[in-house]
Formats: structure tokens, C-alpha cells, sequence
């Protein structure tokens, strides 16, 4: 038999489907692997029972002959910035630990009617706040690739650090992410697997933790492009309770899934070529061109001329609203509550944050509350809003000359953990080329296209208009075809 | 103009008052979450997931409430602000969930509009006066600190989080404390007959924020407090003496008014300092980014204004045009919902029954409905059941009277026993014996006797003595027991007198 943890989505749904094998092998198979992989500290918790009862439940559904559903038998990994209900969720927070919802997230109670099971709560960076996934209250987590030659423990990126770990390792078969500034992309990137960010409002933001919630967006993370739109077919749908979110009907996007781009035209933003990105990231690029024209694509020069100052905005409004969003955490109601002898309310506040919150979290929350200051706000955030505004309106006036844009997804590939914590700057320059899409609320994806000279994954990024998610992913499926990237991290672990 | 004046040493001191209202919007769910929003329900039985801030929870705005606040805006005349949106207000406090309330700072609901207060020499308003609204937009009430639960701890009771307040922001345009206790009666009313707002100011539902600043007449404003929380008429007009005085002291010593914000000490009626300009927070205000800018179409709009009812103003004016009813009158029954409402089914009951045009009964229907019933009501304390006291019922006893066949003084006897016992007035009349006599047989009969029995005075009468007729009437109405119809008594009486 093959071993079950090699498989992607699609392969499990169609084999459980088709009676190849049950969904109860399949759990059991991930569950052991999950079990196995502590190492990379991918998981928080672990949910294996979640996964069998699910499991069970789509094998009884086969049994009797009903539909599966779109995720029928495919256990996942749970970001833990879902509300799981009675299953601790926690940001990756102490603020949250041991923190038991009770309330399902839109998404994760999408998927479960989907038919999938959750193998865990994945790890990540505390509050969705980090490009390394160093900044978890429960620990760094590892990814499975290392550096040809050397043994340092590399970041899988953040913040969906966990989820690009485990999938990466074939742990988990697909994972959800969040992506706020490239949570999705960036990790994606780092180790070679697939994830898709949708456009802002597709997947409802109930119950999931908030960290920008102008800029949140649930996606999935999954070792090919059919696994990705498969996965985001059964997250996304319009949801009354997200005062965001759109209200549209979701695209059959698996089955419409088409690699010829005859038609279509893809623009290189001369501006993502930055001083500081890698020869083998503009390599892989140039290469990325040639594969899109070989699937039939028209590649057309284009300008997205305030890209420069999308950075610097993302990193005032995301910390503006963070700093509004985490003040519910204040030990009055649930989570960590820190009562020196004799506080009084403001001393409870004051040690409970400082305690619950951790390094990253508190550098976004000051930056966030001094830009939304009296006197500093014009200066800040409204200045912030404007370039958001201009950033969406260079999109908009791309979209005259083509139908999607390709890009690096990062200016670099992995580093090794702890080499950029003294230097917040260069961390957040890792989604220089995430965050404009991000500002504009565009679907975007990244997925594989080669190692570097380091034996390290790199990403290409694809970024579409509004609602069309169907050209990005169709493109990644062009890429993919082409790249054929089978690389897998050898087991250490 | 109010001639309202501090005396101070230095000369006369004019008082600048503002007012900011807070009014719950009547609605079944809180502004952003389907909890519940009755009163004096057990704590935290009222509190949804979003309520108490859960992680990931969301606001979601309630429809209803809005077009409460739109309608609210149209019946004071406002511009309504077919774009708006909703800010965060930033500050950490433990009946605050959210650790922000959403409310509107940078594009309210509903802008500009006025408000007309009445003349009311009693109190002091010698003209009509329109007093500017600034703006109303809806924000998120907070919860409520119990500290009287445990010996050394606060709890925290948020059924309030959440509910749905207006914010209605006068203009500084008042100038005594009776011009803002009219105003804010005036609110009152207008937001009950409009309905989005009982108005009931013990149970909370409307509260107001009283800015108050002193200046010498004709000068520039001067530095204005706020007092905050003011939940009755009565103590927003203690507030806004007490403050203007102090004021006037302050600056009379050579001190400065600081701006601050103070509270109410109902006890002592005074007020003190709650926290000063240095203390002041900052709120941090931005644009919510949970939810989208609130897009009014034109057909809610439309229907909005639909639903509007005849507002205070137009009614007072068509009693008095219309049904010919004094400016008094026309006041007195257009204050309040209930009373006008009383009145008008009343008046309905009362022209059908005397099978006249209302404008012909109105005057009549008033000055029972203000003056006579109330007085019966009052005089019976406890025994009256005014649930007996049916439009219906008082319809009759109006009919009655109208015809002639009782008297005023057999109406109220017939109420009494109608209040008392609920019975029907026509079987009252019968039963009791509570008619006039109308049978110009039987009070000729009288007359005649009286007359017969006293031709001394009738002699006197006849020969000058005018006065005397009034001694003929009572003589009549004595012998006939009070039941004889005095109209038909003086037309007798003139002719046999001649």
C-alpha cells in the first residue's frame, strides 16, 4: 500500500472516495506522523481524535452510499488562530493558553461539513504577528528543509509557520493559513508548498483570533494548486456574521481548473525588482516569465509605481488596527488574568499585558497606539490610508494592460532561526512583495518553482484581479506543470 | 432672548449650555449583536458572544436601529447623511469588553437640525425659541460596575454592552436652565411619538452630558465643563445652576474655569471634578475596519420618512387651527404620547356618539380630558380604577351632557361611579336617578307653585329688581332636587316673569 502521508487533498478525498482506502486509515496514518514530528513543533496541540471521529463519520457516509463531501476524509491542520470549540485556541499567545472556545470558526465549521477531520492546532506567530515563526509563546517551530551541508534549524516563515511546517513534511496533507501581509505566501514560499491568500472577504473572518482586520484573509496551504482550490471551495461563502464579507456565490474553481493562459496577458511590475533580492530569486523569476508564455501567456512590462510605500503603510495600519483589536485581551473575562497583591484595575491591566503579550506583539501594539495618537494620526495613519488608496488605485490602472501579475514572493528564501531576531527591519522586508496585494485586497498565490544554490525552496507569486481567483490559480497550475517540483526535505526529524 | 442672569460682584453673568443626549434606541437587539435589550433582566443573561468581546467575534450593525436613528433625524429636521461610517473610540475600562466603543466621530448618521421650544412665561422662556442640533450618530452603550457585590471586588454586569444609543449634540444655543429643561423635554417627546426612544429617564434610557460655560453678555464663550450623566430634567437644570454659579465664583476670585469633566452628586445637588484636561484620554478614534461604511439607499430613506408620525409641533398647531382648541390646551395634549393619544380616541368616541364633526365637540372633549376627569380621578385617590374609565363610557357621559339630559355636576357623580364600580354611564343615570328633568310640565308645576307662594319678590322683580331671577332659579331647581335642565328653567321662568 502507499504510504497515505505522501498523498495530497485530492488523492485522499478521490482514494477514500473510491474505496482505495478508508478515511480511518488515513487519520490513523497522519495522526502517527503527526505524533512522530515533535521536533519541528509544528502543532500546539494535537487533535488526533478529531481526526478518527471525522474519519468514522465519512466512512459511515460511504457506507451508506451518501456524498462525501469536498474534503471528505482529508484530516488537516488547524492554524490556531481558529476558533476550534472546546479545543484551546490560542494565537500562539500565553495571553490565550488554555483558552477553550465555545464557538466553532466559520471556516473550520465549513471545512468539517466538507468532511475533513483536524489533526491539531498548528503553531504559529504569536497573534499572526512575524515572518519567522519565532515569536510563539509555545516555541519556535522548525521547517523541514535545512541548508545543503549544514544542520541550523530554518524558519519555515510566518506567520502560518506551523501550517508550512507540517505540510512540508507531509504531516498534514493541507493546512489553513491567515495571511494579513503575506502569512500565507511567505511561509508558502519558504518551503515549497502552495498557498493562496483570496481576495478580502471570501473566507469569513468569525471566530478567527483578529490581528489587522482590514487586511485578515483565511486561505489554505497545500502541496499542489488543485489541493489549494479544492480546500478554499470548501472554506470560502458568504457569511451574515462578517460584516465583510462578500456577498457572492463560491466558484466551482477545481473544477474549471485550466492551465492554457492562450489569452492571457501576465505583468512584471518593474518595481519588484528591489536592490537586496536574491540572484536566484530574479532567476527564478525570469524563469516563472518563460514557463507563463510557454502556457501561452502574453508577458507585458507593467508599473505599480507606489509599490515602495506599501511597506511602510502596511506597517502602520496593520499595528493601528492591532492595537485596537488585542485591547479585549485584558484579563477582565477569559485568558491569562495577572492580580498583584493589592491591584487595583489599572495594575491588573498593566501586569496582565505585560506578562500575556510577548515581545513582537508589544513592539505592534506601541507602534500601532502611538501612530492612531492625537497629533500623530494625520501624520501616520491617515497618510497610511492614502498610500493603501494609491497602492490599489497602480493595480487598478494594471489591470488596463494585463490580467495578473507574477512576482517574487519573497526577496529571499529561508534563513536560519534566530538570525534576524535583532533586527526587526530586515524581518519585516520579507513581505515587501507580499503586502501590496495585501493593502489592495487582491487573490494572490504562491507556489514552488525551484531550489536555490542552497537547496532551498523558492515561490513565485501570482497576483489577480479582484473575484478572479480562478486566472491565479489557473496560472500557478501553468507554473507547477512546468516547474514539476517533487522536492521533498529529507527526514530528519 | 432669556433674561436669565448670574448676579455676580463684577456685574451680570450669561450661562452657555450645551447639551449632549444620550437616548437608547428602542430595538430588540443591541446595535451590533442579536442579544437582548430588555431592562432589568438578571446580569450577564443579555450578553451574545460579540457582546463580551470573545476572540474573533464580530459586529454586525443592526438594521433597525439605524433607521430608528434616521427617523429620529428626519423628525428634528435633520440633514441625514446618506454615507456614514463608524470610528473606534479607544479606552480600557472593565465595562468596556471590546477595550473600544464603536461609535461615529468623523461622518455621523445625521447632521445638522433644530428643535422649537415653546414660550412658557411660568418658567421663564418668554419667546419660542429653535435651538440648534449639531449632529445624532449611534455608538455602542458599555456595560455596568456593581460595587456593592463583595467586599473588595467589582463585578461587572454587561446586559448593557452593546445596546444601541443615539447621541443627539445640541448646539451651545441655551441660556437658562429652564431653556434646557424645555429642550430636553421637548427631545423627550419628540423621540417618543416617534418611537425610537422610550424616553424613560430613571430606567437610563435617556442621560444627558450638560456643557456649561459662563461669560459676561456679549463677550466671547467662555471655558465650558461637562457634567456627566444626568439622568432627570430636575437635575439638569441643578446642574447647570450650580455649575454657572460656581463658574461665576471661580472667575470672580481671579481663577480660571478649568475644562474638565465632572459628575453630579444627586444628595448634595452639587458637582465635582471627575477627571481633568490632563487626565484626559485619548481615544485614538479610527475607522472601524470590521465594517463597511453604512450606505443609506433612497427607498429606506423613503420609507423612513413613511413611518414618521404627526410630530409634537404640527399636532399642537392643528388642535389649535383645526380643532380650535387654546394655545394652552393645544399644549397641554400634545406633550405626551399617551395624553394625546387619550384625547384623540376620546374624540373619535365622543362625535360619534353626539353624532357631531369633531371640531364641534373638541373644545368640550379638552376641557374634560384636561380638567374635568382628572379632577374626579384625583379627588377618588385609590378608589377610582381608571381601567373602567373606557373612551367608550366617557364618550357617553360627554353625550349626555351635550343633550342636555344631565347636568355638569350629574357627569362627574356619573364618572365617580364609574371609576368606582365600572358600570355603564346611561344605566348609571337611570338606576341612580342621576337625569335632568326636561319635562316642562313637571317644572312648570314647580314654578308655578314658587311663584304662587313668593308674589311679593315677583312683584319687586317686576318692578326692577333684576337680580331676584337668580333667586327663581334656585328655588326651582331646589323643589325639583337639582334634576331640572337649567336651560329649560330660564326659558320658563322669563316667560311667566314676562
Amino acid at each position: 500500500m502507499t504510504d497515505l502521508t505522501s498523498l495530497g487533498v485530492k488523492a485522499i478525498r478521490d482514494g477514500v472516495a473510491s474505496g482505495d482506502f478508508t478515511a480511518r486509515e488515513v487519520a490513523e496514518s497522519f495522526n502517527a506522523a503527526v505524533a512522530s514530528a515533535a521536533e519541528l513543533n509544528a502543532f500546539i496541540v494535537t487533535t488526533p481524535d478529531h481526526a478518527l471521529a471525522a474519519a468514522d463519520a465519512v466512512d459511515a457516509k460511504r457506507a451508506k452510499g451518501e456524498a462525501l463531501g469536498a474534503m471528505g476524509g482529508v484530516p488537516i491542520g488547524m492554524k490556531d488562530l481558529f476558533a476550534t470549540h472546546g479545543v484551546q485556541t490560542t494565537a500562539a499567545s500565553h495571553i490565550l493558553e488554555g483558552f477553550q472556545p465555545q464557538y466553532e470558526s466559520t471556516v473550520s465549521r465549513n471545512l468539517w461539513s466538507a468532511g475533513a477531520g483536524m489533526l491539531g492546532k498548528l503553531n504559529l506567530d504569536q497573534f499572526a504577528m512575524g515572518s519567522s515563526n519565532e515569536t510563539s509563546y509555545f516555541g519556535n517551530v522548525a521547517s523541514p528543509w535545512r541548508r545543503e551541508g549544514t544542520n541550523a534549524a530554518m524558519s519555515p516563515g510566518g506567520s502560518s509557520g506551523g501550517s508550512s511546517s507540517a505540510v512540508a513534511a507531509r504531516i498534514a496533507p493541507a493546512a489553513t493559513g491567515t495571511d494579513t501581509g503575506g502569512s500565507i505566501r511567505q511561509p508558502a514560499a519558504f518551503t515549497g508548498i502552495c498557498g493562496i491568500k483570496p481576495t478580502y472577504g471570501r473566507c469569513s473572518r468569525w471566530g478567527v483570533v483578529a490581528f489587522a482586520s482590514s487586511l485578515d484573509q483565511a486561505g489554505p496551504m497545500a502541496r499542489s494548486v488543485e489541493d489549494c482550490a479544492i480546500m478554499l471551495g470548501a472554506m470560502a461563502g458568504f457569511d451574515a456574521k462578517d460584516a465583510t464579507s462578500l456577498k457572492m456565490d463560491v466558484p466551482d474553481w477545481e473544477g474549471a481548473l485550466n492551465a492554457d493562459l492562450k489569452g492571457k496577458r501576465v505583468g512584471i511590475p518593474k518595481e519588484y525588482r528591489m536592490d537586496g533580492t536574491d540572484e536566484a530569486i530574479i532567476a527564478s523569476w525570469e524563469q516563472g516569465k518563460q514557463w507563463l508564455k510557454d502556457a501561452g501567456a502574453e508577458i507585458v512590462d507593467i508599473s505599480l509605481p507606489h509599490t515602495k510605500y506599501a511597506l511602510p503603510a502596511y506597517y502602520i495600519i496593520a499595528p493601528a488596527e492591532a492595537s485596537s483589536n488585542l485591547a479585549r485581551y485584558d484579563g477582565v473575562r477569559y485568558g491569562l488574568r495577572d492580580l498583584p497583591e493589592g491591584a487595583g484595575l489599572q495594575d491588573m491591566y498593566a501586569a496582565t499585558r505585560a506578562e500575556g503579550f510577548g515581545d513582537e506583539v508589544k513592539r505592534r501594539i506601541l507602534i500601532g497606539t502611538y501612530v492612531l495618537s492625537a497629533g500623530f494620526y494625520d501624520a501616520y495613519y491617515n497618510q497610511a490610508q492614502k498610500i493603501r488608496t494609491l497602492v490599489s488605485q497602480d493595480f487598478e490602472k494594471a489591470w488596463a494592460d494585463c490580467d495578473l501579475i507574477l512576482a517574487p514572493t519573497t526577496p529571499t528564501a529561508s534563513f536560519p532561526l534566530g538570525s534576524l531576531n535583532d533586527d526587526p527591519l530586515t524581518m519585516y522586508l520579507n513581505d515587501v512583495f507580499a503586502v501590496p496585494a495585501s493593502l489592495a485586497g487582491l487573490p494572490a498565490m504562491s507556489v514552488p518553482a525551484g531550489l536555490n544554490p542552497d537547496g532551498l525552496p523558492l515561490g513565485l507569486q501570482l497576483v489577480g484581479k479582484a473575484f478572479d481567483e480562478q486566472s491565479v490559480l489557473d496560472a500557478g497550475l501553468a507554473i507547477q506543470q512546468r516547474a514539476g517540483f517533487d522536492h521533498a526535505p529529507e527526514r530528519w526529524w | 432672548m432669556s433674561n436669565y442672569r448670574i448676579q455676580g460682584a463684577t456685574g451680570e453673568w450669561e450661562v452657555v449650555i450645551g447639551l449632549e443626549v444620550h437616548a437608547q434606541v428602542t430595538s430588540k437587539s443591541k446595535l451590533f449583536s442579536g442579544a437582548n435589550t430588555e431592562f432589568g433582566a438578571e446580569p450577564n443573561s443579555q450578553v451574545s458572544l460579540v457582546d463580551a468581546a470573545m476572540p474573533g467575534m464580530l459586529p454586525v450593525p443592526n438594521a433597525e436601529c439605524i433607521r430608528q436613528a434616521v427617523r429620529t433625524g428626519m423628525a428634528i429636521e435633520a440633514q441625514i447623511n446618506k454615507w456614514s461610517r463608524f470610528d473606534r473610540k479607544n479606552y480600557f475600562y472593565a465595562d468596556l469588553p471590546q477595550g473600544y466603543q464603536i461609535s461615529q466621530l468623523y461622518h455621523p448618521l445625521v447632521g445638522e437640525g433644530q428643535l422649537l421650544i415653546e414660550a412658557d412665561e411660568k418658567t421663564g422662556i418668554p419667546e419660542d425659541k429653535v435651538i440648534g442640533i449639531e449632529r445624532i450618530h449611534v455608538e455602542q452603550d458599555a456595560g455596568k460596575l456593581m460595587h456593592d457585590q463583595h467586599p473588595t471586588m467589582s463585578y461587572v454586569d454587561l446586559n448593557r454592552s452593546g445596546v444601541a444609543l443615539m447621541e443627539i449634540v445640541s448646539m451651545p444655543d441655551m441660556r437658562s436652565p429652564a431653556e434646557a429643561g424645555a429642550y430636553v423635554r421637548k427631545l423627550r417627546s419628540i423621540l417618543r411619538y416617534v418611537g425610537s426612544c422610550d424616553g424613560n429617564m430613571e430606567e437610563g434610557s435617556m442621560r444627558a452630558d450638560v456643557n456649561v460655560s459662563v461669560r459676561k453678555p456679549g463677550e466671547e464663550f467662555g471655558t465650558r465643563t461637562e457634567t456627566k450623566n444626568v439622568n432627570s430634567v430636575r437635575f439638569v437644570m441643578q446642574v447647570i445652576e450650580y455649575e454657572a454659579n460656581r463658574q461665576v465664583d471661580v472667575l470672580e476670585s481671579g481663577g480660571t474655569v478649568d475644562q474638565e469633566t465632572r459628575l453630579f452628586d444627586v444628595a448634595t445637588g452639587t458637582t465635582r471634578t471627575m477627571r481633568s484636561k490632563e487626565d484626559a484620554h485619548d481615544y485614538r478614534y479610527f475607522p472601524d475596519p470590521d465594517l463597511l461604511p453604512l450606505v443609506l439607499e433612497d427607498d429606506f430613506l423613503a420609507d423612513c420618512r413613511a413611518s414618521l408620525p404627526e410630530l409634537p409641533d404640527a399636532k399642537r398647531r392643528r388642535y389649535e387651527k383645526e380643532l380650535g382648541l387654546t394655545p394652552y390646551n393645544a399644549r397641554e395634549l400634545t406633550a405626551e404620547v399617551e395624553t394625546f393619544a387619550r384625547f384623540e380616541t376620546l374624540l373619535s368616541a365622543t362625535a360619534t356618539a353626539i353624532g357631531k364633526d369633531e371640531k364641534k365637540v373638541a373644545t368640550q372633549v379638552a376641557n374634560w380630558a384636561l380638567s374635568v376627569a382628572p379632577g374626579v380621578i384625583k379627588s377618588l385617590g385609590d378608589e377610582a380604577n381608571v381601567e373602567h374609565a373606557t373612551a367608550e363610557r366617557q364618550a357617553s357621559i360627554l353625550a349626555m351632557q351635550d343633550k342636555g339630559e344631565i347636568s355638569g355636576g350629574q357627569a362627574k357623580e356619573i364618572f365617580e361611579i364609574v371609576l368606582k364600580e365600572g358600570r355603564e354611564p346611561a344605566e348609571i343615570a337611570d338606576t341612580e336617578g342621576l337625569k335632568q328633568v326636561s319635562d316642562t310640565g313637571a317644572i312648570e308645576a314647580a314654578i308655578d307653585e314658587i311663584l304662587a307662594n313668593n308674589q311679593d319678590k315677583v312683584e319687586q322683580y317686576k318692578g326692577g329688581k333684576d337680580k331676584l331671577f337668580g333667586f327663581f332659579v334656585g328655588q326651582t331647581m331646589k323643589a325639583m332636587q337639582g334634576k331640572a335642565n337649567p336651560a329649560v328653567v330660564n326659558q320658563l321662568l322669563k316667560e311667566k316673569l314676562g
